[in-house]
């Protein structure tokens, strides 16, 4: 074995290797840790039993339901057949295969990605992947979460392996300190700015700097969130003091003896000294603004104090096509300065921002103030037990008073799978993850936001900051 | 897996960047637990409210190859967009950069997902233009496509290439490690985590 300086991601690869690939086919991975919904699982188990091939390792798989799951009314069966259908057949092959799931109305249901760290299950050192692209989440502890399809679910299932090409590698510096209102979806969203929607694409982006390092894990986890939104495979943070006081405790974190086995080798999960990343890229964290979506892709962001861009001083043509096209579909004039733009609808959730940090930062916002005439707020709480924690802490009254709506857990307006859509034409200040044409309803319009520029947005009618309330 | 070799089919020109999987196929399209079925929600938006969209075309509606502008298949990692493209009836997409999860999936199931140049694409885009309805020629072991008198080679990597050319199953193939996989669990440290017996219930 060579003493070569290795990077983070190369060490998980190096320590998940099963079969090294030879005459061009790919590496065989071994895969730690499981998490299925259940949108993307069906054919998969469906794709066992055709086989008559078995799930080779339950104890290493959980499912939850979020993607289509009601947010209000959660004790009547699901309206939607379609829906209700999709949910059933998960529970349905979940009891056949014997995996562990929870249901709506179970206090650990949720995201999946907001589910599996507060179980403890998400750790530093793991290959973890869903059928989900936000998998990208899980690296925020100093694992590989790889985003799949459903063809990789059902590899997965039978094998506990996948077939996968190296990455590249990629550090994304960030130094300095963030200002008061600028938070870690700043961050990501200057990051993807800078980068663009597919620049990290066959990339493993590993962020670093003073200003992740003084991040907490709800915001490390924001930031890794959106890795996919550059294109990435994967992000990932190195583990440190901050993530093992996050993990230990929890129901699935090891104890005793195995705690000082598991944390001695996560010390070992750094980029080493000397080793070398395929690209790099450095931001000013000192400079940073609260940062803003003007179009129909994560990488097309400016900071909330700037105005519209100009699609003619775009020199890609096939950027500044799609910048064109953006603009009529956001219906939005070059010029336009971001804080003049008004929101119908706000939406503080998803996998990206609906932990319960998220939430407290946006009702320290909206405490004892009023939403803004015409402005519908929703508040949907990124899991069941985030949503309980929150209202041991009195937030979901906070919320309430404010004019908000308090919801249940799930993906909801993120994607608008269950009925919490967005109608033709309408405009949101949303904190979730892409701004796609009609992501959040047909037709509709979707600024990507931080939770506190959210907060600050529904108190105002207009894309705001926190600075810019009245005392 | 059917093998894949030499095929023709009508070409459709897709003049679009940064597609994502969000308009390949809506979410509200995911429900069914079927793996079949998705034609009807692919670029669902797109064909209800463009009355011109290629695909709203009567030449194009029996298209096989796409031909697309780049970043192809970005965002969600949701399959059912390479099934929404197969279930349509194309076999192949062609574009300057997928996304990688779109070109991972595209190769489990049989969706040729062939990188070309941009000037590659603006020429084949002129060459359908020049004639709408003509028929693309795909020849996979050569990594070339003909149409008329436009030949192209486009890019695909060296496995999926013999997997699809050979018609493997990706589980079958990997199942040939169990020996390996085996090995390795067996030396998996005790601090990893296990989902079971469930704790924090």
């Amino acid at each position: 074995m060579s003493n070569k300086p290795i990077t983070l991601a190369e060490k998980l690869w190096r320590d998940h290797l099963v079969v090294k690939g030879e005459n061009g086919a790919p590496d065989l991975i071994y895969i730690d840790l499981h998490l299925i919904h259940e949108v993307t699982s069906p054919q998969a188990f469906d794709g066992l039993r055709l086989a008559g091939r078995e799930l080779r390792r339950k104890d290493l798989t959980i499912a939850t339901e979020d993607h289509n799951t009601p947010t209000q009314d959660i004790h009547l069966p699901i309206a939607d057949l379609t829906s209700r259908t999709q949910v059933q057949a998960l529970r349905d092959n979940t009891a056949e295969f014997g995996v562990r799931i929870h249901s709506l109305g179970d206090k650990n249901q949720g995201i999946v990605h907001v589910v599996g760290p507060q179980l403890g299950l998400t750790m530093p050192g793991l290959t973890i992947v869903c059928g989900d692209s936000h998998t990208s989440t899980h690296g925020a502890f100093g694992s590989l979460g790889i985003g799949i399809g459903t063809s990789e679910v059902e590899h997965v299932m039978a094998t506990q392996t996948l077939p996968l090409a190296p990455f590249k590698t990629m550090a994304i510096n960030v130094e300095g300190t963030l200002r008061p209102g600028v938070s870690a979806k700043d961050i990501i969203l200057a990051v993807i700015a800078k980068i663009t929607a597919s620049g990290g694409q066959g990339y493993v982006l590993e962020y670093r700097g003073s200003a992740i390092r003084s991040l907490s894990m709800e915001g490390r986890m924001t930031i890794c969130n959106m890795s996919i939104e550059a294109g990435a495979r994967a992000g990932m943070v190195a583990p440190d003091q901050i993530t093992f006081d996050y993990l230990e405790g929890r129901p699935h974190a090891p104890t005793g003896a195995e705690w000082e086995a598991a944390v001695q080798y996560w010390k070992t999960l750094q980029t080493d000294e000397g080793a070398v990343f395929d690209a790099e890229i450095f931001i000013d964290a000192d400079k940073l603004d609260p940062f803003v979506t003007w179009g129909t892709n994560p990488g097309q962001g400016v900071s909330l104090m700037d105005s519209v861009p100009d699609p003619s001083s775009i020199s890609d043509s096939s950027e500044r096509a799609a910048a064109e096209r953006a603009l009529e579909y956001m219906d939005l004039r070059p010029g336009t300065k971001m804080k003049d733009i008004p929101v119908n609808t706000v939406f503080l959730g998803s996998c990206t921002n609906a932990r319960i940090e998220d939430l407290r930062a946006a009702a320290a916002v909206v405490k004892g103030r009023k939403k803004a005439d015409g402005v519908r707020m929703m508040v949907v709480p990124g899991s069941a037990m985030v949503r309980l924690q929150a209202e041991a802490e009195g937030l979901d009254k906070v919320f309430k008073d404010f004019g908000a709506e308090w919801r249940f857990a799930g993906c909801s307006m993120c994607l608008g799978m269950n009925p919490d859509q967005l109608g033709v034409g309408e405009r949101a200040a949303s904190t979730s993850n892409r701004n796609f044409e009609g992501r959040q309803g047909k037709g509709a319009r979707t600024h990507l936001v931080s939770p506190v520029v959210a907060a600050a947005t529904a108190v105002r009618g207009t894309l705001s900051a926190p600075s810019d309330l009245e005392a | 897996m059917e093998k894949i070799s030499v095929f023709e089919g009508v070409a459709a020109p897709l003049k679009r960047s940064s597609v994502d999987t969000d308009q390949i196929i809506p979410a509200v399209y995911l429900k069914r637990i079927t793996k079949t079925g998705f034609e009807d929600g692919l670029f669902a938006h797109w064909r209800a409210q463009e009355p011109d969209f290629v695909l709203n075309q009567t030449i194009f509606q029996n298209a096989e190859i796409l031909v697309t502008g780049p970043d192809f298949g970005t965002g969600s990692s949701r399959e059912h967009a390479v099934w929404a493209l197969r279930d349509f009836g194309f076999k192949a997409v062609f574009s300057p950069k997928f996304a990688d999860i779109f070109r991972g999936n595209s190769g489990k199931q049989g969706l040729i997902a062939g990188v070309i140049s941009e000037s590659d694409m603006e020429a084949m885009w002129a060459a359908i233009d020049a004639n709408p309805g003509i028929q693309a020629k795909i020849d996979l072991p050569a990594q070339l496509v003909t149409i008329g008198e436009l030949s192209v080679s486009f890019e695909i990597d060296e496995y999926t290439k013999w997997r699809l050319t050979e018609g493997l199953d990706d589980i079958g193939i990997t199942l040939q490690n169990e020996a390996a996989i085996a090995a390795f669990e067996a030396k998996r440290e005790a601090w990893r985590p296990k989902t079971l017996p469930a704790k924090g219930v």
